[in-house]
């Protein structure tokens, strides 16, 4: 019975998502659209990361180095073969490459499944690792393979990047995609193996001694969180049209980190709504990149304001919500119910609080 | 069931344990004792596969655990507590539960993602016998509390049945009278007492409560300085010379 309601209400919510989707498209901008997109990409990469860092308690901060892959492989699985042959005149592509092509959805999917794999080779050493050593070694990778890419010429391009990529990516397949990612990401945390991911974030030890594999749990949370990565960066490159290796630079990863950070470690809807947060402030704060003209003075722009903005920010987050916005908790039907309760509840006791006053008075 | 064999355990030039044999048979309560330092916990790490003993071998049901790591342990059907209670803090009570069962679970992830019947089935039957352990010692009403929240003796008391969740052949034990007062250590006395007799385990104890440990085991080792010092039932080893010497110092 409670298990249909619950039903009800996500197709309710989930046909609302898609039917505001369908009026801002009509309605906004180009630019506003392009934004809007952002933020369900963003969703789906503050998800991925949330997973490893937030709910595993790993610390990994590769997470550009795996969007880097799924944005090259779909981008090289979409682009057409004349295409391919303008981008790359320094040095042919490689001819096994230059025929290889696949529609935007297995595109995605094959995407994900390199950045996961990748993820597992990665993580049969790094995760022998612990906390700090382990951000090391993920971020070394995400510089080897910024390094790789700039290099490998009849693969990548090197450093010129990919130019007139299909731009594919739509709001369907943004927040189609994302939604996705969200009901994955609710299941997982709710069944066995999301305790089991837990358990490891609270004690190590005893999550051993309970019979959970350490390595195993650590490596699955790895790999999913990868590949959302993955995903995240093929929707990313089909957006935006160009890519380059300099795109994914470490920023890339503290951008998400950010969002992970903002929105509570451990926490979906805390993702959902800082990552949407963030990607709009993140373009509504672009004025103060700008010269800005007060008075007759005009004060000359400093790029790269905005993300001291946001380190500004992220400490104060960290000073006086070290939890984020929604801590570990989740937003649910269940949960505004408790709270309607709680304010009425307090209402009922301020109004026999104020009785009891006046019949004392 | 259990039987360790020669177990040595050196950290450098420090030696923790050395020759260590302990027995603990079918239904059996056994208690491990020594004055502080003696080497009970680091004996439970052996066992449990925290440590890989030096030289020696670690018998359980005949098959030899040594080297084995700790989830691998507990599947074969050990479980143990801590010292210091090691809780899912951040997590409920039941979470705390539920995930000591699920090294027993069948179904695959994405079974569970999906929500098959299968996954639906399990988990139902997982939310039972969480739901009739947490009767057992007492903890219903809090199914919903944060681990954390839980005042010291019923965070010790949800160790336990965290630890039978995984449901072992043997528990082990690590001073889980710690902190009670003369009452508390009787309930706790009868409490240890239904829970063997309900699950059909063995239980090895390490415990400083003398009052405990002569009322509850039936046959105790007293450790010092790493080596066994004496062995049998409670009267004999009450009586043995060189165990309160250890307890009390010579003269």
């Amino acid at each position: 019975m409670k298990n249909r309601q619950d039903m009800l209400y996500r197709v309710f919510f989930i046909g609302l998502l898609f039917l505001s989707l369908f009026y801002l498209q009509k309605t906004m901008d180009s630019y506003a659209v392009r934004i809007i997109n952002l933020c369900g990409i963003y969703i789906i990469l503050a998800l991925g990361l949330n997973l490893i860092n937030g709910f595993t308690g790993l610390f990994s901060l590769g997470h550009a180095g795996f969007m880097a892959i799924g944005a090259y492989t779909s981008a090289i699985l979409t682009m057409p073969e004349n295409v391919k042959v303008v981008n790359f005149f320094m040095k042919p592509m490689n001819g096994f490459l230059v025929e290889a092509n696949a529609p935007f959805v297995v595109a995605l999917v094959i995407a994900m499944i390199v950045s996961g794999l990748i993820a597992l080779l990665i993580g049969i050493p790094a995760l022998r690792l612990r906390d700090d050593y382990l951000a090391i070694a993920t971020l070394g990778f995400s510089e080897i393979i910024r390094v790789v890419f700039t290099n490998t010429y009849s693969v990548t391009n090197g450093a010129l990047g990919l130019k007139m990529i299909p731009t594919f990516t739509n709001i369907w397949w943004s927040w189609g995609s994302a939604v996705l990612v969200i009901l994955f990401m609710f299941s997982f945390s709710k069944s066995s193996f999301g305790r089991a991911v837990k358990a490891i974030r609270e004690d190590e030890v005893a999550a051993e001694a309970m019979g959970i594999d350490l390595f195993k749990t650590k490596l699955l949370a790895f790999v999913i969180g990868s590949a959302f990565a993955g995903l995240g960066g093929a929707l990313l490159g089909n957006l935006i049209g160009t890519i380059d290796p300099a795109l994914f630079r470490f920023t890339l990863t503290f951008n998400i980190l950010l969002i992970v950070v903002i929105g509570g470690m451990g926490s979906i809807s805390g993702s959902v709504i800082a990552a949407v947060i963030v990607t709009v402030m993140m373009e509504a704060l672009r004025f103060l990149d700008e010269s800005v003209k007060i008075g007759g003075y005009i004060i000359e722009g400093i790029p790269g304001l905005r993300m001291v903005v946001f380190s500004l920010i992220l400490m104060i987050v960290v000073i006086f919500y070290s939890e984020g916005l929604m801590g570990k908790k989740e937003l649910s039907i269940d949960s505004l119910k408790e709270f309607g309760k709680s304010v009425k509840a307090r209402k009922i006791h301020h109004r026999a609080q104020q009785k009891d006053v006046k019949k004392n008075a | 069931m259990l039987k360790t064999k020669d177990v040595t355990v050196q950290f450098g030039g420090l030696t923790a344990l050395s020759k260590l044999n302990i027995e603990v048979e079918e239904n059996q309560i056994v208690g491990l004792i020594g004055p502080n330092g003696a080497g009970k916990t680091t004996a439970f790490n052996v066992i449990t596969g925290v440590y890989k003993p030096t030289s020696g071998k670690v018998y359980f049901e005949d098959n030899d655990i040594s080297g084995k790591k700790p989830n691998e342990i507990t599947k074969c059907g050990i479980a143990r507590t801590f010292q210091n209670i090691r809780l899912f803090k951040d997590l409920t009570v039941l979470e705390n539960i539920q995930i000591a069962e699920h090294l027993r679970i069948k179904s695959s992830l994405p079974s569970a993602i999906l929500g098959f019947s299968s996954y639906k089935n399990e988990e139902k039957e997982m939310h039972e016998r969480a739901i009739s352990l947490l009767e057992e010692v007492g903890l219903l009403d809090n199914i919903k509390d944060k681990a954390s929240s839980l005042p010291y003796g019923k965070q010790r008391k949800l160790e336990i049945a965290r630890a039978l969740a995984t449901r072992p052949k043997l528990l082990l034990l690590d001073e889980p009278a710690a902190g009670m007062n003369q009452s508390e250590t009787m309930q706790f006395i009868s409490f240890i007492e239904e829970l063997k007799r309900k699950h059909k385990i063995s239980v090895l104890m390490i415990e400083h409560h003398m009052q405990l440990v002569m009322g509850i085991c039936e046959k105790i080792w007293v450790l010092d300085y790493g080596k066994e010092i004496a062995k049998g039932l409670p009267k004999e080893v009450q009586g043995n010379k060189a165990v309160i010497e250890a307890y009390l110092g010579v003269d």
